[in-house]
């Protein structure tokens, strides 16, 4: 290094350090939590799931074994896959459309809109807790209040929707789809974001609403969707709670909420398969990943950025 | 060929008023300038002329037929907005088509009136580009192009070129004249900028207050404004008014005091004596260091503006009141030397404590 570049270089390391102590300071905290209580969780379970770690014993290192077992000889993983696909597919378009629509009603300068985004938003607070499975399991049984309300209006007698294994997944999929409020939120900003002047051109150029709508509205919010159903995407996949409750922990009836959460922790804490438990978690991190990647590649095809 | 016909029209949003009863006929082809300070409602009529604000009262006619109930796109206009409000997803040419399509317009003729229109505005090169890639200028002409792809029988500007640098501002303006002269269609045109309202209009509308305080030709404005009102707002740098009173009367007018002279003064209409008046002179108009007319005394230069072919000279007179003098060229005079001005009757103005014009020192 030459004199001038050492001259260009600032006040010594230890100084800078000194000077920046605050901020480490302050970032501590996190970094603490991020390392403890996440990073290190992470490595080590993909450390045992090259192990065949249970709760007694020591783990032996099998190498890939369990991941080889996950694709070749195991039945369940492959149900759990179906379950956790079918509910992603239907759970976040379903889950978008409700948030969209119910946004763009609000949207409409409603007196009232606060408390409205309020009521609206409370299910996405409230719902993904255990105390609201549990209602959904009372409103979805067989004497359930669903069915005597369809018994009331219509005399029809409703089977066990929760117990039955063609209805099961779906009412869980409602369950989800009833939780729109914080992509809802997220679509609101998104629609303000329009400025008001484009429907007024449009208005002029003999758009109808509905034209306005998709040429557009959705067009305009293409960001805002995309990002929506990335998070939401990534969020149905991790999904757990209804399904355990609901089900008891069991997945059923006849595994049809073999969710691929419940699975694991069922390897995990039913059958202390801790080892496996991990490498299927790493399965779950890759399909996640390789989903998300996928969405970004097709964003340029659909995705409309504005400068 | 297509009119346009205000009759009592207002705006009320709850118990404001915002257009106050405006009566106004607009001729086929005029090219008309709305014109006046910041909320005094000259947008918000153009929407209402658009259809983009619903009318409270009175009566819109376009070629004769009641719009009031019409939608915006059966009133035959096509209006460019401040923003320009391209849609920031579709190609130039999708901007320009999307109205036609919505028209199911065969394809062919989209594609006639589309390349047609941008044969007229140079932007045939621009065609297949998102509105991100142009520049202000560009984006103008696009949002000139769908409307001209209309075919409207009326054209609205809303404030269009309050979004461009100085220099493309008065390049546009010129097109945006060519225009009119090219396709002859009747233009309305709101801005607060009075070089756009005098280069462009056939006729200008000042509206103060959601009312029409005068209408008429760009030079017919500058020379007999109505009030003091217009008289203030039309001109660059604005008009001087100095208080004067009345001290005397004669058969054909009355006399004035004016900077300790007595100076009579032709009016048609009757003033009393005492009363206090405001002459209103233009910049321009000032006279300086002895080129006769009526002398006003010495003015005390405050601060001086030098624009090269002209020289903005501010200062204040004797009895203090401020002066503002418009002279042609360049001058070697400094802030705070002197400078001896004087008028000439025939280039004032005189309005009665209400600011109305008196008739008429001029030409009574």
């Amino acid at each position: 290094m030459s004199i001038a570049d050492a001259s260009n270089a600032g006040p010594p390391l230890s100084v800078r350090l000194r000077s920046q102590l605050g901020g480490y300071g302050f970032l501590l905290p996190w970094l603490l939590g991020f390392v403890v209580l996440t990073l290190g969780p992470a490595v080590s379970s993909f450390y045992l799931s090259l192990t065949d770690f249970g709760l007694m014993g020591p783990a032996n290192w099998v190498g890939a074994e369990n991941y080889v077992r996950i694709a070749s000889d195991d039945p369940r993983f492959w149900t759990a896959m179906r379950v956790t696909f079918t509910f992603v597919l239907l759970s976040v378009p379903l889950k978008l459309m409700f948030a969209l629509a119910i946004a763009v009603a609000l949207n409409k300068g409603l007196r009232g809109l606060t408390v409205f985004r309020a009521i609206f938003y409370l299910p996405s607070l409230v719902g993904g807790s255990v105390a609201i499975a549990v209602l959904w399991r009372q409103v979805f049984a067989g004497d359930g209040v669903l069915n005597q309300v369809l018994a009331a209006l219509f005399g029809y007698e409703g089977p066990s929707w929760i117990s039955n294994p063609s209805t099961s997944l779906y009412t869980l999929v409602l369950l989800a789809a009833w939780q729109f409020g914080s992509s809802m939120i997220i679509f609101l900003a998104g629609l303000r974001q329009i400025p008001q002047d484009m429907y007024e051109a449009a208005s002029i150029d003999g758009a109808s609403r509905s034209r306005q709508f998709f040429k557009i509205t959705l067009p305009l919010l293409t960001p805002v969707i995309f990002f929506n159903a990335v998070i939401l995407t990534i969020d149905a996949f991790k999904a757990f709670t209804s399904a355990f409750v609901v089900s008891d922990g069991s997945g059923g009836p006849i595994d049809t909420t073999l969710f691929y959460t419940l699975y694991l922790y069922q390897e995990a804490f039913t059958n202390f398969r801790f080892g496996y438990a991990s490498a299927l978690a790493w399965v779950l991190v890759v399909i996640i990943a390789i989903f998300t990647a996928l969405s970004f590649m097709s964003a340029k095809y659909w995705v409309h950025y504005d400068d | 060929m297509t009119t346009l016909a205000l009759k009592q029209v207002q705006k009320r949003y709850g118990a404001v008023e915002i257009i106050r009863g405006v009566d106004l006929q607009i001729g086929s082809g005029e090219f008309v300038v709305f014109v006046g300070p910041s909320g005094c409602g000259k947008s918000t009529l153009l929407r209402m002329i658009a259809g983009l604000e619903p009318i409270s009262g009175g009566e819109l006619a376009i070629g004769g037929a009641r719009m009031n109930e019409k939608a915006a796109s059966e009133r035959g206009i096509a209006m460019v907005f401040q923003s320009y409000a391209l849609y920031p997803h579709m190609s130039v040419y999708k901007n320009m088509s999307f109205g036609l399509e919505t028209m199911r317009m065969p394809k062919p003729e989209i594609d006639k009136r589309v390349r047609k229109a941008a044969e007229i505005l140079q932007i045939t090169q621009l065609l297949e580009r998102k509105p991100k890639q142009l520049s202000g200028g560009q984006r103008q002409r696009v949002a000139i192009g769908r409307a001209i792809v209309r075919d409207p029988k009326i054209f609205l500007f809303d404030e269009p070129l309050s979004n461009l640098d100085a220099e493309l501002r008065v390049q546009t303006r010129v097109e945006i004249a060519k225009l009119h002269a090219d396709i002859g269609a009747t233009m309305i045109y709101v801005t607060h900028d009075q070089v756009e309202a005098m280069t462009l209009a056939d006729r200008i509308v000042v509206l103060r207050a959601g009312r029409i305080e005068q209408q008429g030709s760009p030079l017919e404005i500058y020379n007999r404004p109505v009030n003091r009102f217009v008289a203030g707002f039309i001109g660059s740098p604005k008009m001087n008014f100095l208080d004067v009173s009345v001290v005397g009367r004669r058969d054909d007018g009355v006399v004035i005091g004016l900077a300790g002279a007595d100076v009579a003064v032709p009016l048609v209409e009757r003033v009393e004596i005492g009363a206090t008046l405001s002459l209103g002179v233009r910049p321009e108009h000032i006279r300086a260091n002895g080129a006769g007319g009526i002398a006003l005394g010495t003015m005390t230069i405050t601060h001086i503006e030098h624009l090269g072919g002209q020289t903005i000279i501010y200062g204040r007179l004797p009895d203090k009141q401020a002066l503002i003098v418009a002279m042609e060229g360049q001058t070697l005079l400094n802030t705070g030397e002197t400078l001896n001005v004087s008028i000439a009757p025939e280039h004032c103005h005189l309005f009665d404590a209400e600011g109305r014009r008196l008739a008429d020192w001029a030409q009574a």
